[in-house]
């Protein structure tokens, strides 16, 4: 049966500028949602053909096909665009999108700025990806880039990527400032804090962490900077300091940073829940404790990165159990999205498919999470392909996933009309199977020792690798399914309705205006002081 | 649109892009600059100038704008609640930075310098230096051919010589200029005009000896004292955190200083004066850290 409600058209005015420069001058927050988003897309691919090599390397053991300093440079800039240049904007440009439509408010509250933020980001991976032909390649000391390797073993190019770190900050921060006051001042009247949606609520406490880690990150590419080039001697023991103070001040922005990729995937999955299970979220303010109890603990769990590095035993305590600890607030979340669920009548449209899938597998990942949370456990664990399953459970099913799962979701109410189900389906099935056929594997071969960021390894190894070789081709070729799937949705969808799905009703403001969206959604806010016009 | 009540969303603008590709010459600029230093004949030092040229461009355009903007009412009472929320979370923005390298801090001088010297079950690190010892401010460093350390160091005098000392007469200036900008903010909303332009110059005065007192106790670190960059650890916390302090200072100097211009050019209200208060709150922010480090730098 089909959720979908039959459409209807209304004209308005008020339509964005012709030509380019609509897209260099805009300040419309959803044009600037939609550069974010395709912005993350082309990265998505782009770091997409990184992890292809990677795989294809990694098909037989033995030196394949790169090098293994290209293989570094393929290791270090896939992990660093994905986490800065895909699932960051991306959530980013969600927000863009939603956040105004969801409390009523005419625009982001600082439309320039907002402008600022996304042009930054070609800015900066423009130059992180040039440093490919540059003297020296590209950087290849990992996403992490841990002193000393990232300091006196660096190549040259390093100090392109501290600047291009430093601005891509820069621009986080200026996105987050602008969707906390949002947030904060543009509410539409009657709409308490408690009352807002819950992606906005994990936005907030998004943008909070972002601007509580960003600088801190930047303090650290600072502290490296001065390193290379000017003999102070942060992370040299030779001088008094120490490698291992790289690795705090990295995790202390870096644990916060894999929260940011994944409390609005909570919002978004929040939302297509309850709509696709026709019932309102369970534990609506629990919710909302939890993503912010997430967020707090977040602050207090970055050494569980470094349980290998020799802290003192009261160290490594102190960080397992704060760890641990995080799987509560996490559990009460699992628990009830499945109440949600439970005797709701539910229907399988493709952004129900990749909810459905993001609660199961990011479960496991969780799991795995607190499995590598135990310290003495972690000793073996550390630096395996354990920890490679660990992160990319939680990273692609989970943040990825959610990602989709909201373009699925939104797309009509952005275009106006309805995407391909039988595609939409095919992209869900394929990417289900490939993406377990991908990481799952990983967890056999990381407990058996096989060690990650290495371009070869050992023969035991070689049936369960050519599996992820395969299941990850698969994966990145089901991913080019989406896009045709979205152009054709562009190009040639059926018209979509107000409300797009049926269980959409009384699910948020979004759904009571037309779709497309007009260019500009609310002039005046809606007044929701009184219950009656909330829905 | 432009009504008072309602939120203005300008239609669309050329800022923001020019300030992303100002953005873009700095990377590349700063980037072949520092990688170059030491070469002859680069010229990528006047990329770097450009990229400079262009922002301070921009920014000058856009905040003649959004003043031009206000001063045609087009801003609402929710508006400027926007810029009040902006500009707080800027500054913890800021805060956390100053953070990352007082954590650092912390950790060397509880962890990574005592277990260099033997301390603990980490004391295994002794090995690699046999000999050096652990103290702070720490003067010789493990390696002292490498990072040769300072022969003296900044920290606290006795109290009867405190009067020589220049983080004293510091921290009395910016203290002080805390309290004179707080009156400048008072004085401008009871409208008095004369007091206000006056303790704005009594503010800027003060935060101009702070600079130049900065300026002297380096010149007195490299000439005198042994104090680099290189010198280790103790002078990498030393520079970078007075340093990013004082680059902080500077920049709220040059805030204060348009806004005091601006100030003596007739602008600003009892009621409407937002870029002086952001730029008194940053003041006080500035102020705020300073004691801070005065107290984990220069006394314990
Ligand atoms: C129940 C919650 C979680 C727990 C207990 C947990 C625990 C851990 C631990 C202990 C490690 C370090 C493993 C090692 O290096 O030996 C780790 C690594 C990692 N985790 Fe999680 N995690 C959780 C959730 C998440 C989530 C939600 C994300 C991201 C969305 C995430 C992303 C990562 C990443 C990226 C790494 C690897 C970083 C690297 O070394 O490159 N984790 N996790
Ligand atoms: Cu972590």
């Amino acid at each position: 049966m089909s959720a979908v409600i039959e459409s209807h058209h209304d004209d308005h005015h008020h339509g964005p500028a012709k030509g380019f420069s609509r897209w260099l001058y805009t300040t419309n927050h959803k044009d600037i949602g939609s550069l974010y988003l395709w912005f993350s897309f082309i990265m998505l691919f782009v770091g997409g053909a990184m992890a292809m090599v990677i795989r294809a390397e990694l098909f037989e053991p033995g030196s394949q096909i790169v090098s293994p300093e290209f293989y570094n440079q393929m290791v270090t800039n896939h992990g660093l665009i994905m986490v800065f240049g895909v699932i960051m904007p991306a959530f980013v440009g969600l927000a863009n999108w939603m956040i105004p439509m969801q409390i009523g408010a005419p625009d982001m509250a600082l439309p320039r700025l907002n402008n600022l933020s996304f042009w930054i980001l070609p800015a900066a991976f423009g130059v992180l990806l040039s440093t490919f032909l540059m003297e020296g390649g590209a950087p290849n000391f990992g996403w992490t880039f841990y002193a000393p390797l990232s300091t006196e073993y660096a190549p040259p190019t390093v100090t392109f990527f501290i600047f291009a770190v430093h601005i891509m900050g820069a621009s986080s921060i200026m996105g987050s400032i602008n969707i906390i006051t949002t947030i904060l001042n543009m509410r539409a009247p009657g709409m308490t804090l408690m009352k807002m949606p819950l992606f906005v609520w994990s936005w907030l406490i998004t943008a909070y962490l972002l601007i509580a880690v960003m600088p801190v990150l930047a303090g650290a590419v600072t502290m490296m900077l001065m390193d290379i080039h000017f003999g102070t001697s942060f992370f040299s023991a030779a001088g008094g300091g120490d490698p291992v103070l790289f690795q705090h001040v990295f995790w202390f922005f870096g644990h916060p940073e894999v929260y940011i990729m994944i409390l609005p995937a909570f919002g978004i999955v929040s939302h297509i829940i309850e709509t696709f299970s026709r019932k309102p979220i369970f534990g609506y303010s629990s919710m909302v404790y939890a993503i912010a109890s997430i967020a707090l603990l977040s602050f207090v769990v970055w050494a569980h990165h470094m349980f290998t590095v020799g802290m003192p035993i009261a160290g490594e305590l102190f960080f397992m159990y704060s760890t641990m600890l995080i799987a509560i607030p996490t559990g009460v979340k699992v628990f009830n999205w499945l109440s949600t669920m439970f005797k709701g009548s539910l229907t399988f449209e493709t952004p129900m498919l990749f909810a459905i899938a993001f609660v199961a597998l990011f479960t496991i990942g969780g799991l795995s999470g607190l499995m590598l949370a135990i310290a003495p456990a972690d000793f073996q664990y550390h630096d395996t392909y354990f920890v490679v399953a660990h992160f990319h459970y939680v990273l692609v099913p989970g943040a990825l996933f959610s990602i989709v799962a909201a373009v699925y979701y939104w797309l009509p109410k952005w275009t106006g009309y309805m995407y391909d189900e039988v595609l939409g389906k095919t992209h869900f099935w394929l990417s289900f199977i490939s993406v377990n056929l991908t990481f799952f594997p990983m967890h056999f071969v990381g407990l058996a020792g096989m060690p990650r960021r290495i371009p070869d390894y050992a023969m035991q190894f070689a049936d369960y690798n050519m599996i992820v070789s395969v299941g990850a081709f698969l994966f990145g070729l089901s991913q080019l399914l989406f896009l045709f799937n979205v152009l054709k949705c562009v190009y040639y969808g059926k018209s979509a309705t107000a409300e797009v799905w049926e269980g959409a009703k009384g699910k948020g403001l979004e759904w009571t205006v037309d779709s497309p969206a007009p260019y500009h959604t609310f002039e005046t806010s809606p007044d929701l002081t009184n219950p009656q016009t909330n829905n | 649109m432009s009504s008072e009540s309602s939120y203005y969303v300008p239609a669309s603008s050329k800022l923001p892009i020019f300030m992303a590709l100002s953005l873009l010459l700095f990377v590349y600029g700063a980037g072949y600059t520092i990688n170059d230093l030491g070469k002859e004949d680069s010229f990528s030092h006047w990329i770097l100038i450009s990229s400079f040229l262009l922002m301070w461009g921009t920014m000058f355009f856009w905040f003649s704008e959004v003043i031009k903007e206000n001063d045609k009412g087009m801003y609402s009472d929710q508006l400027n609640t926007s810029f009040v929320h902006g500009m707080s979370w800027f500054i913890f923005s800021e805060v956390m930075f100053f953070f990352a390298f007082f954590l650092a801090l912390g950790y060397v001088r509880i962890f990574a310098v005592p277990w260099l010297g033997g301390e603990g079950e980490k004391g295994i690190a002794n090995i690699l230096w046999p000999g050096f010892e652990a103290s702070w401010p720490l003067m010789e460093t493990p390696d002292n051919e490498r990072f040769p350390g300072a022969h003296h160091n900044m920290s606290i005098p006795a109290l009867s010589k405190i009067h020589t000392w220049l983080p004293f007469w510091n921290t009395l200036c910016l203290v002080t200029s805390s309290g004179t900008i707080a009156l400048a903010e008072a004085a401008l909303k009871k409208g008095n005009r004369k007091g206000f332009k006056l303790w704005m110059v009594a503010t800027l005065t003060l935060g101009y000896i702070f600079v130049v007192l900065q300026s002297v106790e380096y010149y007195e670190a490299y000439a005198h004292m042994g104090l680099t960059l290189g010198a280790g650890i103790y002078g990498t916390t030393f520079f970078l955190m007075t340093g990013f302090h004082g680059f902080h200072v500077c920049l709220g100097a040059i805030i204060l200083t348009i806004m005091t211009i601006r100030g003596f050019r007739g602008a600003f209200s009892e009621h409407e004066h937002f870029g002086l208060a952001a730029g008194s709150w940053y003041w006080h922010f500035v102020d705020v850290v300073w004691i801070l480090l005065v107290l984990v730098v220069y006394v314990f």
